[in-house]
């Protein structure tokens, strides 16, 4: 076992309280440095004393529903990339790589353009099915063979599945100008100009998923000892992956509803959780949340300041940060084929 | 009569079974057939005989202008374009030893994209006569950096697909972050391209496509043995006396080199990297002196048909070819997969 940093318990909730706060600093950085650079004083005066100057309605309209939902994201796509790793027991899992953004985008593009659908309802619902389609196809291409589901080849699947539906899209928007307007921007993942309504809608389902993940992580826990051990203690094993499958669908289909496809969160955070606190499930869990909002929160910053006083589409900004680390975990030679 | 055919000297090695000439034949002819009636098909409808008369010069005059002009480069370079993407997906996936691999799967193509984008989108008062080169260089220079980053010891080739697929989110990143910076009149162009297609071929791009690619056909057909050899694993091929390394690496960049110069004057076209290999095994087997000929033949069937579907079943539109290869591609990949998941 490797060792970590974090051991005991009082630690572990000592990390967690240090999580928090870096969580409020993201929040409170994302309301207040933009374009625009406001004090937290502003902040708060934009909800105790409204009076319709440029600087509240900025910090009420924009900033505040950008900073929640991309921490709201961030945490789903982290749940997501830890459910997925621990379930494939596959370092390099991540909703991302395994072309189950690919699917929800290309769902929602395909809603766009061919039925002039528009509504957030109506894209999280085309959403869910995109994500549900590619991830039972990635799985299935994934575990064809004899000697079943290898990391190697979930990956390649995964990129196969992506190739095919990111070319769909390709396809669609160039035969349709004005959807490709309308998308080209949210296509790159981005957490910019959604109201905040477009959070409330999901937040349900996100909130329920994070609940439900927590409570599923004891029998996580023990289906990550192997399949058969797993059977062999009395696991119902097919209603795990079923339940955990549908976590993963549902989480990464309301990201991907709100805020286009982001990658390599749900990659990048697991690993710094498990590098924290060891590998229960439910630390992950929890830890994963945290640090896939504080990431996605302080992604967003950074990617404001680097092309100004143009921006940085998020989704851009984790593929630049998050690939180094995923080359990282292939040359450590923490997958086995 | 011996149910195998030896071609044998020096550099070339190949050991043929006589099933595989007879598709390779037959092949042929479907080929010429289709490249025959993709000429004859258009606005202007041309029976095959006179295509093959215009062809051998002794056609009309009224013929000649639109097939020599118009049709005759485009297709040609769909056929090449094909070829080379077949063969260089076949090569990887012999390196590689996975049907999976590709060079839109291992981030080639998509290097060579960030190239082509970033010309379009950074320099758009630059001449069309630079992206060739440039996009060429970019595979290279991906493939180098995939491959440097894969190196530990050596290259697995296992290493060698994570982190190409690694490298190819990043590239993917770069070039949507290419897009949505740049003026937005210059998006759909740059769709187009990303889309891939052979719209406007001339014959310029036929001259320098054709040498390329049969050049580098032949010296691919004379490393056939060695991929044979790769295929069998890494230290089988090691104890029968295969320098692996060197022989992966000299592979690798025949591939680099079909693949790059197809997607330099074609686009990113999908799927014929990743399909034409499949269905070339599937008829004629793994051994690569009559994979490769089948390989090439039915991808340059692929991108032809592809484009002559896109062409002329929406006319008077002309959709990019790359929608159909991967349109009718993927699906039938996934259909591959599922029935050969045994093998």
């Amino acid at each position: 076992m490797i060792k970590n940093l974090l051991g005991s318990t009082p630690l572990k909730l000592g990390g967690l309280f240090v999580c928090l706060v870096l969580l409020l600093a993201g929040l409170i950085g994302s309301v207040i440095f933009g374009v625009v650079d406001t004090s937290w004083h502003v902040a708060i005066d934009a909800y105790t004393q409204f009076d319709g100057s440029n600087e509240h309605i900025v910090i009420r309209e924009v900033r505040v529903p950008r900073a929640l939902i991309a921490g709201a994201v961030g945490a789903s796509l982290a749940i997501a990339g830890a459910l997925l790793q621990a379930m494939t027991r596959n370092p390099l899992a991540d909703v991302g790589i395994f072309g189950i953004n690919a699917g929800a985008s290309f769902a929602i593009v395909f809603g766009a353009a061919v039925f002039a659908m528009n509504s957030l309802g109506e894209f999280t619902t085309l959403s869910f099915i995109g994500a549900a389609l590619s991830g039972v196809l990635v799985y299935f291409l994934g575990a064809l063979g004899r000697e079943g589901i290898t990391p190697l080849k979930l990956t390649l699947a995964g990129a196969a599945v992506t190739a095919m539906f990111s070319s769909f899209t390709h396809a669609i928007l160039v035969t349709n100008e004005q959807a490709l307007n309308d998308v080209l921007f949210w296509l790159a993942g981005s957490v910019a100009g959604r109201k905040l309504e477009m959070l409330t809608g999901v937040f349900p389902y996100m909130l329920l998923a994070w609940i439900v993940a927590f409570l599923m992580a004891r029998p996580i826990n023990t289906f990550m000892m192997g399949e058969d051990v797993a059977k062999g203690l009395g696991q119902r094993t097919v209603l795990v992956k079923a339940l955990a499958g549908l976590l993963i669908v549902l989480l990464s289909a309301c990201s991907v509803a709100v805020s286009g496809p982001i990658g390599f969160i749900g990659l990048v955070t697991p690993h710094l959780a498990r590098y924290l606190i060891g590998s229960d499930t439910r630390w992950v869990l929890v830890y994963s949340g945290f640090l896939g909002a504080i990431l996605l929160l302080f992604a967003d910053i950074l990617g404001r300041f680097i092309a100004m006083p143009g921006e940085v589409p998020i989704g851009v900004m984790t593929a630049l940060m998050g690939a180094p680390f995923f080359i990282y975990v292939v040359r450590k030679g923490l997958v086995r084929a | 009569m011996k149910k195998q055919l030896v071609i044998r000297n020096e550099s070339f090695s190949f050991l043929l079974e006589r099933k595989t000439l007879l598709t390779t034949t037959i092949l042929a002819i479907l080929t010429f057939a289709a490249f025959v009636v993709s000429i004859g098909t258009g606005e202007m409808y041309i029976s095959p005989i006179n295509v093959i008369k215009t062809l051998f010069g002794a056609g009309e005059k009224q013929y000649e202008l639109v097939i020599e002009t118009f049709r005759l480069p485009r297709i040609l370079v769909a056929l090449l374009i094909g070829a080379a993407l077949s063969v260089s997906g076949s090569i990887l996936q012999g390196i590689i030893r996975n049907p999976l691999a590709s060079p839109d799967i291992v981030g080639i193509t998509h290097g060579a994209s960030v190239a082509a984008v970033g010309l379009l989108t950074l320099f758009p008062t630059v001449s069309v006569f630079w992206l060739p080169p440039v996009t060429l260089i970019g595979a290279g220079v991906v493939a180098a950096i995939i491959y440097l980053l894969a190196w530990k010891d050596g290259v697995t080739p296992i290493r060698l697909v994570l982190i190409g697929v690694g490298i190819k989110e990043v590239m993917a990143a770069i070039t949507s972050l290419l897009v949505v910076t740049s003026p937005i009149y210059l998006t759909p162009k740059v769709q187009i391209w990303i889309t891939g297609t052979v719209y406007g071929s001339n014959w310029e791009n036929v001259s320098v496509l054709l040498p390329w690619v049969i050049l580098m056909l032949i010296l691919t057909m004379m490393y056939g043995r060695t991929v044979n050899v790769l295929q069998l694993g890494d230290d089988i091929a090691a104890g029968v006396g295969s320098p692996v390394s060197r022989h992966r690496l000299i592979l690798l960049f025949f591939s680099v080199a079909l693949a790059g110069a197809a997607i330099a004057i074609g686009g990113a076209i999908s799927f014929v990297g990743l399909l034409g290999p499949h269905i070339a095994r599937k008829l004629v087997g793994p051994s690569f002196g009559g994979l490769l000929p089948v390989s090439a033949m039915v991808g340059a069937l692929i991108v032809m048909l592809s484009d002559l579907i896109g062409r002329t079943a929406f006319s008077p539109l002309d959709l990019p070819v790359g929608i159909f290869t991967s349109a009718i591609g993927a699906p039938f990949f996934i259909y591959l997969l599922f029935k050969n998941r045994n093998q």
